[in-house]
Order: structure tokens, then C-alpha cells, then sequence
């Protein structure tokens, strides 16, 4: 009994410590966001801020560049979802085509797109911003959004393993009552995978929000920055006196994030338990 | 007839419904794939039209490029050192996970966490303040009583910067590999305690086999993301790959010379390039997978 319950200290001890440690570095960035700013490396050693300032946040959401930092949140926002929205739709549509509709040339395209999941995206990325750039799309959020209405991959594979669970009697029934593949899709599938539809998004507004490098490409005036690049600029300016700023700014752009994550972590833990893939 | 005109436009049907996927196929990445092989044989700077040149672009890249080895060089330990520990890590920590309490949401969230947040700009800018001068990591190692290190100053610990950042974010293949765990069937555990079988025993002969399909799958997709790694890299060095190309990770230095020298034709090379390195990587874990890789054979 003794042993046992020992055993289960250590467990919870092991468990915990690797805990602290894997937060320590966001609680460290956290807890520096309230420290005067002259302080934070000065006193990097502890975590508790002595004295608590608010004024990084006040500082840091004055914005840089002469824009204020509300404009690239709204900017983020607006890039995700935009981008969001159409990925969400499209895989949806090209799943149900995998994934219900015998036609010729079914498996070789599905092959086709679970070998664009491996393509490293160096090798289009030259093309691509010339294509963008022939279009006369630079410096416009388009090269950003508009590829996202096509289908991604990712969200493709995810809702075609969810759509092959649901019984294909559904659709035999759905048929012999007179619908159509459309109505098939939009009125009895969409509603059936509405949780694949919803990690789709969590993981489609992740990574358009955290995405540097689209807007690193395509974006070149400030006015149209995302919080990503809004926080680069606050690094080719980092001197002593805007630490604070950059720090607080860094934790402002890392709370959608979280918030998000608490609120839908089970769908996230299925989303990659299910498909093997990284999120 | 009816049946064929049927089976028609089924397919029809098909093509609609994956057309989006087509389309963006084509457009985005189809045309774009052979438009850079054919760039990589040009010299193009963007503003006037490419002009033939052959070889001479991978010519340069082999013999007349040292940074091009550098950044090869650099990529190349940052993989083979990063996939590697983030997957033990991912195992070990798994392993720790996999029973039955109360506790275990709470640690898997705090665990996955680093996933979650990893790749955004502002974790990259933290990483960089956590290795400064006067930054928490050197204060650990003064109280364990080891001298601070100039992590910006040293190519080698600069590169270590960026494999513990990649390390931190074990939380994702951490996830598959509970999931893998949870699949393996108790009564074999159970048979081999019978079998009077210790912790270590049954981790080697049971645990690890039926995990190999997991940590294959794992390794290979976790290799092609860490040669496409650019955000910390890019964040990190402040776009330089500095210093003296320590964290000019190959996507950096292939970004740096498409758009800051404008060398479009070297830079589709240097992609290429890229692409055999992964497929020749990944083709060469598929074919040794035979002998690792352990498929439970369905008895009747």
C-alpha cells in the first residue's frame, strides 16, 4: 500500500515538474509584460514583477509605425476569417466528392492530394509570388485569401475520415427520396460533419494567425499588417525602451490563441488523435 | 445505356464536387511546380525575362556556393538532432501520460500547449529574449554555477536555440502517440505479466512494436516539416541567419536569395534541390521501414 502510494507521488511530482517547466518560458513572457521595462532583464531571474506596471500595455497598444495596434488585430481578423470561411467550404465540398462519389480518376486524385500534404512549400513559393505578382495581387490581401477557397489538404483528409463513418444507408435513403448529390451534401452531410467543419476552423485560425510568412511576401504597408508582422516591427525597433511594448503586444497577440485553445481543446486532442497529423 | 449515361455523370457529378481542389491544384501548385523547374535552369531577377543559363544555377549552388553548404549544414543538424529528441520526448512523456487518472487532461493540455502557440511570432520573439545576455537561461545556468553563455555571438549555440525551440513543441506528435498507446490491446500486457515479463521487457517487446506504425508516420511527416521550419529562424536572427549563417536554416537562406537578392533562378534551384533531399529521406525511411516498421498479421 505504501509503495503504491508512493509510487503515485513520483508519478504526480514527474508529471508536474515537466509541467512547470514546459509553461515557465509563457509565464516568464507573462508575468515580464508587467515589469517596468528597464527591469525585465534586470530581474529575468524571478518571475513576479516588482513593481506591477501596466504602462507596456498601455505603451505597446499605442501601436508602432504610427498605427495603432487595434488595426492589426482587425487586420488578423480579417485575413482569418476570410481565409477561414472558404477553406472551411471548399474541403468540405471536395471531401464529400472523395468521399461518396464513385467517378474515374477518384483514388488517383486522392493520392494526388495526400502527396501535396508532403510537397515542401519552397518549391512553389517562387512561382507562386510571380503569379501573384502578374495578377497585379501584391500588396493586397488576395494572394493570402483567395488560394484558402480551393480546399486545403489537411481539412480534406480530416473530413473525409469523418464522412466515411457516417452509414452509407443515409444516402441510399436520401437518394431514392429524390435529392440530389447537392442537396445530399448541403442538407445531410454538412450538418453530420459540423465537427470536423469546427477543427477544420480551430486549425485553419491558427495558422492563419500565427502565418508570417504570406504577409512577409505579399503585404508592404503597415496599414495592412497582421499582428505577426505588427510584432516584427517591434523587434527591428527593439531598444531598452520598448521591451515592455514587444512584450506585452507579443502577450496580446497570444490570447486569441489561448482562448480559443481552452475553449475547443477537445477538438484539437481529436483532430490530431484521428489523423496522425500535426496541428 | 442508361447505366453508362448514369455512371457519366456520377462522374461529372464527381469532378464538380472535387473541383475546387482541382482547380487550386492546377493554378497553385501544379503549374507553379514546373514553372519553378523551369526557373531553376534560367537567371531571373524579376524586372527583366528569364534567360536560359542550363545548369549553371546547381553548378554554382554545388561548387561555387559556400553558404549554400552552410545552410545545408545547419538544416541538417537542426533536423537530425531536432526530430529526434522532440520524438523521444514525445514518447517518453506519452508513456508518463498513459494511465488512468483524473490529472491526465490537465498535464496533456499544459504539455500540448507549446504546439498550440509554437509557431507564432511571439514565442519566437520570447525564445530569443529567454537565451539574451541577462535572459532566464543564463541565470539557470549561474545558479547551477556554469558560466553564461553568448548565445548570439557562437554559431553552434545560436543553432541550439532554435532545436530547443523545436523540442518544447513535442505536444503534438505527444498526442498521436497516446492515441497509438491507447490502441494496443490490454490482454497483451496481461499475457506477458503472466508470463512473468518486467516494465522493460514488456516495453521493448510489446510497447514499442505496436507503436513502430505511429513513430513511422511520425518521423517522416515531422522530417518534412522541420526542413520547411522558417518563422523562428526568420524571428530569431532578425532575418539574417546570423551569426556567421548559424541559424540560416535552408528556407531562410532560399527566402533570402528570391526576395532580398531578387536571384529568383537560384532560389527554384535551390527548391529542387530541397525536394530531392526530402523525397530521397523519405523514400529511404519507406523502404527501411520493412525492417523496423512492425504490421500485426490478422489471424482468422
Amino acid at each position: 500500500m505504501a509503495g503504491r502510494r508512493l509510487r503515485w507521488i513520483a508519478w504526480h511530482l514527474a508529471a508536474a515538474g515537466g509541467a512547470f517547466l514546459m509553461v515557465y518560458p509563457v509565464l516568464w513572457l507573462f508575468l515580464s509584460s508587467f515589469k517596468k521595462s528597464e527591469l525585465i532583464f534586470v530581474t529575468s531571474g524571478s518571475l513576479i514583477p516588482d513593481p506591477w506596471v501596466w504602462e507596456n500595455y498601455v505603451t505597446g497598444w499605442q501601436g508602432i509605425g504610427g498605427l495603432h495596434f487595434g488595426v492589426f488585430i482587425k487586420n488578423s481578423l480579417v485575413l482569418v476569417v476570410l481565409a477561414t470561411i472558404g477553406a472551411v467550404l471548399s474541403s468540405a465540398l471536395v471531401a464529400f466528392g472523395f468521399a461518396r462519389l464513385k467517378f474515374m480518376g477518384n483514388r488517383f486524385w486522392f493520392s494526388v492530394m495526400m502527396l501535396t500534404l508532403m510537397l515542401p512549400f519552397e518549391v512553389t513559393l517562387v512561382p507562386q509570388y510571380i503569379l501573384f505578382s502578374e495578377l497585379g495581387w501584391l500588396n493586397s490581401i488576395k494572394p493570402i485569401v483567395v488560394p484558402a477557397w480551393f480546399g486545403a489538404p489537411f481539412f480534406i483528409f480530416l473530413m473525409i475520415q469523418f464522412i466515411r463513418t457516417i452509414p452509407a444507408e443515409l444516402d441510399e435513403a436520401a437518394t431514392i427520396d429524390g435529392c440530389g448529390k447537392f442537396r445530399l451534401f448541403w442538407r445531410i452531410i454538412v450538418p453530420l460533419i459540423m465537427p470536423a467543419m469546427a477543427t477544420s476552423a480551430i486549425f485553419s485560425f491558427y495558422w492563419r494567425w500565427e502565418d508570417l510568412l504570406g504577409p512577409l511576401l505579399y503585404l508592404n504597408r503597415p496599414s495592412l499588417y497582421p499582428v505577426s508582422m505588427a510584432l516584427k516591427m517591434y523587434l527591428d525597433a527593439e531598444t531598452i525602451s520598448n521591451w515592455g511594448a514587444m512584450f506585452a503586444m507579443s502577450v496580446v497577440s497570444l490570447i486569441p490563441v489561448l482562448i480559443v485553445f481552452f475553449l475547443f481543446q477537445r477538438q484539437i486532442v481529436e483532430g490530431i488523435s484521428t489523423t496522425g497529423l500535426k496541428g | 445505356m442508361s447505366m453508362r449515361f448514369a455512371a457519366w455523370r456520377e462522374t461529372l457529378t464527381g469532378y464538380a464536387f472535387i473541383s475546387p481542389f482541382l482547380l487550386g491544384f492546377l493554378i497553385f501548385t501544379a503549374f507553379p511546380i514546373a514553372a519553378s523547374l523551369y526557373l531553376s535552369f534560367t537567371d531571373y531577377n524579376l524586372f527583366s525575362p528569364p534567360s536560359w543559363v542550363g545548369l549553371e544555377q546547381y553548378q554554382t549552388m554545388f561548387t561555387g556556393d559556400p553558404k549554400f553548404w552552410k545552410s545545408l549544414r545547419v538544416t541538417f543538424i537542426y533536423v537530425f538532432a531536432g526530430v529526434p529528441l522532440r520524438l523521444s520526448f514525445a514518447l517518453l512523456v506519452a508513456l508518463l501520460l498513459n494511465r488512468a487518472s483524473r490529472a491526465i487532461g490537465v498535464y496533456r493540455t499544459v504539455y500540448y500547449l507549446p504546439s498550440i502557440i509554437g509557431g507564432s511570432v511571439a514565442v519566437s520573439i520570447m525564445w530569443r529574449n529567454l537565451y539574451g545576455d541577462e535572459g532566464v537561461i543564463n541565470k539557470a545556468l549561474n545558479f547551477f554555477g556554469l558560466e553564461s553563455v553568448r548565445w548570439f555571438a557562437d554559431p553552434l549555440a545560436a543553432l541550439w536555440m532554435l532545436i530547443t525551440l523545436s523540442v518544447w513543441q513535442f505536444g503534438s506528435s505527444m498526442l498521436i502517440f497516446l492515441a497509438g498507446l491507447k490502441n494496443i490491446p490490454p490482454s497483451l500486457y496481461e499475457a506477458a505479466s503472466v508470463d512473468g515479463a518486467n516494465v522493460l521487457q514488456r516495453f521493448i517487446r510489446i510497447t514499442m512494436p505496436m507503436l513502430t506504425p505511429v513513430v513511422l508516420f511520425n518521423l517522416i511527416m515531422q522530417t518534412i516539416a522541420a526542413f520547411m521550419t522558417f518563422i523562428p529562424a526568420y524571428i530569431i536572427s532578425k532575418g539574417e541567419g546570423g551569426p556567421l549563417d548559424g541559424t540560416l536554416l535552408y528556407s531562410l537562406y532560399l527566402f533570402r536569395r528570391a526576395f532580398v537578392f531578387y536571384d529568383m533562378g537560384y532560389a527554384a534551384a535551390m527548391a529542387w534541390v530541397l525536394l530531392a533531399i526530402v523525397a530521397l529521406l523519405t523514400a529511404l525511411v519507406f523502404f527501411t521501414s520493412k525492417y523496423w516498421v512492425f504490421y500485426e498479421t490478422k489471424e482468422d
